[in-house]
């Protein structure tokens, strides 16, 4: 398949530009305008056949525009996918219609000039080699991967595909205080999840993956296949357990899942709304002496950027590490410009931005510092109790920090793992969960943009039958 | 407000440029390479999003999108490509993409769409898209001002308008000549109550393929202020929900996303004709109670997860799915249909025209029952009453779902006392259902909130369900 051509990055910067200078001219005080561009490729196989195959491009530019009066703004935002100069121009015509009706908020606004800013230098965010990699060596690595799953043991017989993506993006970004930042970012991945069944009928899935920047850096189609084969036949014959206390071990996939609830709680929108436990908390013990949670939108690894890494955020204020929890002590919100202004605070520079709306706040590289035993001695530990590699649902509610999840995993019995287990809930309350983490893993791999090692947290309670 | 007869076509034809004979030199280049069928789905969205936060209309925004998908199938295959500009170069350049998923000689294209008359379930000119700005703006005033009025342990509310309109039109290799405009608006309340104590959260919010009258009626934005400060203040004095399996009773309305994730999703024919669900082979299977009737009905006027046509073009339908607890029957689209020589039940959804077709619910429910409420209630000793759930979950595979709870209360000796905390519910969709003992006459559908996911795609759906008595399911809370 021919990848789309696309348009030439001083093209789009002088689309950012014009959009910038008609929404001055209508009557904008201030305005920030992005254009954004990306490529994506997906290949699904299924029982060695492909099944789909999809290759696109597509592009939108969003608009923000700011109406000051005294100290106080009205902003709101448009965005599009056509470039057309009909389009451009509803597009900023909409933007200053939609500002006159919104309220006078002394906290809105752009970012002050001085804040502005980017990290210096090559991040290692972009790789030509993704979109190199020609079609068929894609669908080679998903049908391989596919291939080695099943050819792991006699009760894989069937799965719901393994899969070759593809992405690149490319970000611009504009604003009329003198920003002018882009960056393209790049991306690979494949993964399979196979189909165990037992010899009652029984079926379970689990899946594998590995992602990289580039696709010097994915890992053995083969190892991935057998590693997702693994992790599903230990989940075949998984029973209830009896309702019960228990210690309970998250998985590393499962320990970062609950510990960026830890960012969530930290995110200064809640905070300045008293919508999360961690309200007013700051310099307070939240957590046990072993606890580090640190944000970081600039790490790169062995020349290659974090799946969070970026050189600004999403309001053009460079990215940083920021500490939140250390030591157990609540050192810092996580923060955009609005929600800084209400706390009377500064930008974290943890500003996300789409097309459209104010901007949000997300994170960069997230992740819960190491300790120093092995999975393995984690759960050594144990006589009786629950090693979660899977949760399920909706429960986890930030203002109060009440926490109830469906889960599945395996059962600890002296120490090893001694059966599946599902069908199972897992509930306490997120406050003293994180008090409660009695030993932090030393198997940090970042797999994504956050990541955590493997732990054990002391007194939730399990219901089953 | 006069209605002028939808002309859904003309919007495609005149203002995008389009014509028939370039779709019919599209879906040519599509079948150049062989396959047996191609489709060409053009999209178009203009979507309006009004916040209030602290009583200040903090957030405003509007976004278009325009564009088409490409797909060719070719066997079990599919290839897909899409533009977000709609010149000829480009859609035919769209086509030869999707094009190479095929390899063989070139398809002969038969002549002349076959124009598909579409119902007419939802109002199209008038609807809220085209409504002032200011009226949508003064909802969310409303609902700000009623939410802050209800208690004064409200702390903070927000409040949030969106709406879209949506055109497609469709046209595909086997004649397919299908077109809609859809309306879609919700509006939703959340309040933060507080006292010495305790801090507590509620939401309410509904909607549907509505116009702006149908938010003056009993689903104002008063109403789901109150919702929202009711069941927050409520909360303040939750006690822990209890942890374990016992009896159940699931309130009407937004708990039938109970059986959105118990069957619904398992009864996708993707997922069947691959053998990959739990309920995989069990047609004409005993799989849930003799009390329990589901139907999928994508024809319900003003629902949100109501459709003229599916995103292939195929009128939607009531497609019953367990009927007196035995399985009847799947969700199929076009793909699924053929290849498991099933009928096309017109569930071919897609989020935007970005994405690939699959089999997706519309409006999930279960019909109702001759037992009344209170006697529900009254039958059980000790037990959970839920009436309101955030959202759910399931494995599909091994069947398991879960669902959490946002309003629950315990049942003691048959009567509802003590609030509970939030808490999620798991069970196991195959079996689930065969506990059902008894099912009201009730039936709600709920307020117009639902949005599904499915393999990364997002579409809006409804759920219902009269009040219904489970005799055991595992509830996960940290009480006694």
């Amino acid at each position: 398949m021919s990848s789309s051509a696309s348009v030439v990055s001083s093209d789009l910067k002088q689309l950012a530009s014009d959009v910038l200078s008609k929404a001055l001219k209508a009557g904008a005080t201030d305005a920030e305008a992005v254009v954004y561009e990306g490529d994506e490729f997906s290949a699904l196989v299924h029982l060695g056949q492909v099944e789909t195959l999809k290759e696109s491009g597509s592009r939108a530019v969003g608009l923000r525009v700011f109406l000051n009066s005294e100290n106080a703004q009205r902003t709101a935002s448009t965005s599009s996918s056509d470039f057309s100069s009909e389009s451009i121009a509803r597009l900023v015509e909409g933007a200053i219609t939609l500002a006159k009706i919104t309220s006078e908020d002394p906290f809105a606004g752009l970012p002050e000039a001085h804040e502005f800013g980017q990290l210096d230098g090559d991040l290692h965010l972009y790789f030509d080699d993704v979109n190199d990699m020609p079609p068929a060596e894609r669908i080679e690595i998903a049908r391989r991967t596919e291939a080695a799953a099943m050819a792991y043991d006699t009760r894989i017989q069937n799965s719901r595909g393994g899969d070759f993506d593809t992405a690149t993006s490319h970000k611009i970004m504009m604003n009329s205080r003198g920003f002018v930042g882009e960056y393209r970012r790049s991306y690979c991945g494949f993964s399979v999840s196979p189909i165990a069944q037992d010899e009652k009928g029984g079926m379970q899935r689990n899946y594998w993956f590995s992602n990289a920047r580039t696709t010097k850096k994915l890992e053995d189609p083969e190892e991935i296949g057998r590693e997702a084969a693994r992790r599903t036949l230990r989940r075949l014959g998984a029973r209830q357990v009896k309702t019960q206390k228990a210690p309970v071990v998250f998985s590393a996939e499962m320990a970062q899942s609950i510990i960026g609830n830890i960012f969530d709680a930290a995110n200064g929108d809640a905070i300045y709304r008293n919508a999360s436990f961690f309200s007013g908390m700051l310099g307070e013990r939240v957590a046990g002496e072993n606890i580090t949670v640190v944000d970081d939108g600039t790490l790169v690894f062995d020349n290659i950027g974090g799946f969070g890494t970026r050189p600004f955020d999403g309001e053009g204020l460079p990215t940083r590490r920021t500490v939140l929890v250390e030591h157990g002590i609540l050192k810092n919100y996580v923060m955009n410009t609005y929600t800084a202004r209400k706390l009377n605070m500064h930008s974290t520079g943890n500003a996300s931005r789409g097309l459209a709306g104010n901007p949000g706040i997300g994170a960069g590289n997230f992740y819960l510092e190491a300790g120093t035993l092995t999975p393995e001695q984690i759960i050594g530990d144990i006589k009786d109790g629950l090693y979660v590699t899977e949760t399920m649902g909706h429960g986890i509610n930030l203002v109060t920090g009440d926490y109830s999840q469906g889960a599945s995993g395996m059962w600890i019995e002296n120490g090893e793992l001694a059966y599946p287990v599902e069908e199972i809930t897992i509930a306490g309350n997120l406050k003293d969960m994180y008090r409660n983490i009695a030993a932090i893993g030393n198997d940090l791999v970042f797999r994504g943009a956050s990541a955590a090692p493997t732990i054990r947290v002391e007194g939730m309670t399990i219901a089953g039958s | 407000m006069t209605i002028p007869p939808p002309d859904h076509k003309r919007y495609f034809i005149e203002k995008l440029g389009l014509s028939e004979r370039l779709m019919e030199r599209c879906l040519g280049e599509a079948l150049s390479a062989g396959g047996e069928y191609a489709d060409l789905y053009f999209e178009s969205v203009t979507s309006t999003s009004l916040g209030i936060d602290e009583s200040l209309v903090k957030s405003a925004s509007q976004g278009i999108s325009v564009g088409c998908g490409v797909r060719v199938v070719s066997g079990e295959r599919t290839g897909y490509a899409y533009t977000d500009d709609l010149s000829s170069e480009r859609l035919l350049r769209a086509a030869r993409t999707a094009a190479l998923i095929a390899s063989g000689p070139a398809k002969e294209l038969m002549s002349g769409f076959r124009h598909t008359e579409t119902p007419s379930l939802y109002p199209v000119a008038g609807a809220t898209s085209d409504a002032e700005i200011a009226a949508k703006l003064a909802l969310i005033q409303r609902a700000d001002k009623a939410a802050r009025a209800y208690d004064s342990r409200i702390t903070q509310v927000r409040a949030g308008f969106n709406d879209e309109l949506r055109r497609i039109l469709v046209a595909a290799s086997d004649g397919t000549f299908a077109s809609d405009t859809q309306p879609l608006a919700r509006l939703n309340v959340f309040v933060i109550a507080r006292d010495a104590a305790n801090t507590a959260r509620g939401t309410s919010g509904g909607g549907g393929r509505v116009t702006m009258d149908f938010f003056e009626g009993d689903k104002s934005p008063e109403h789901h202020a109150r919702e929202a400060a009711r069941t927050a203040i409520l909360q303040l004095g939750a006690v822990e929900a209890p942890a374990g399996e016992m009896p159940v009773v699931l309130g009407p309305g937004w708990p039938g996303v109970l059986l959105h994730e118990a069957v619904g999703h398992g009864l996708e024919a993707d997922f069947n004709r691959k053998k990959t669900s739990a309920f995989a082979g069990l047609i004409g299977q005993q799989v849930a109670s003799p009390k329990v009737t589901v139907v999928d009905n994508g024809l319900m006027p003003g629902r949100r997860g109501s459709l003229n046509v599916d995103d292939e073009g195929t009128p939607t339908q009531e497609t019953v799915l367990i009927e007196n607890g035995i399985l009847k029957g799947f969700l199929s689209d076009k793909l699924n249909a053929r290849l498991m020589g099933m009928p096309n039940t017109g569930s071919g959804r897609r989020e935007s025209y970005h994405h690939i077709p699959m089999p997706r619910m519309t409006n999930t429910y279960m019909l109702n029952g001759d037992d009344m409420p209170e006697d529900i209630i009254k039958s059980v000793k000790r037990g959970l009453y839920a009436v309101n759930f955030g959202g759910g979950s399931v494995d599909i595979t091994n069947g398991k779902f879960v669902f959490s709870a946002s309003e629950a209360y315990l049942i003691e000796d048959g009567i509802v006392t003590r609030p509970v905390k939030g808490a999620t519910l798991i069970g196991n969709g195959p079996e689930a259902l065969k506990y059902v003992s008894m099912v009201g006459n009730d039936l709600a559908l709920d307020e117009g909130i639902g949005t599904c996911g499915k393999a990364g795609q997002s579409v809006p759906v409804g759920v219902g369900m009269p009040t219904v008595k489970l005799d055991r399911m595992t509830v996960g809370g940290t009480g006694q």
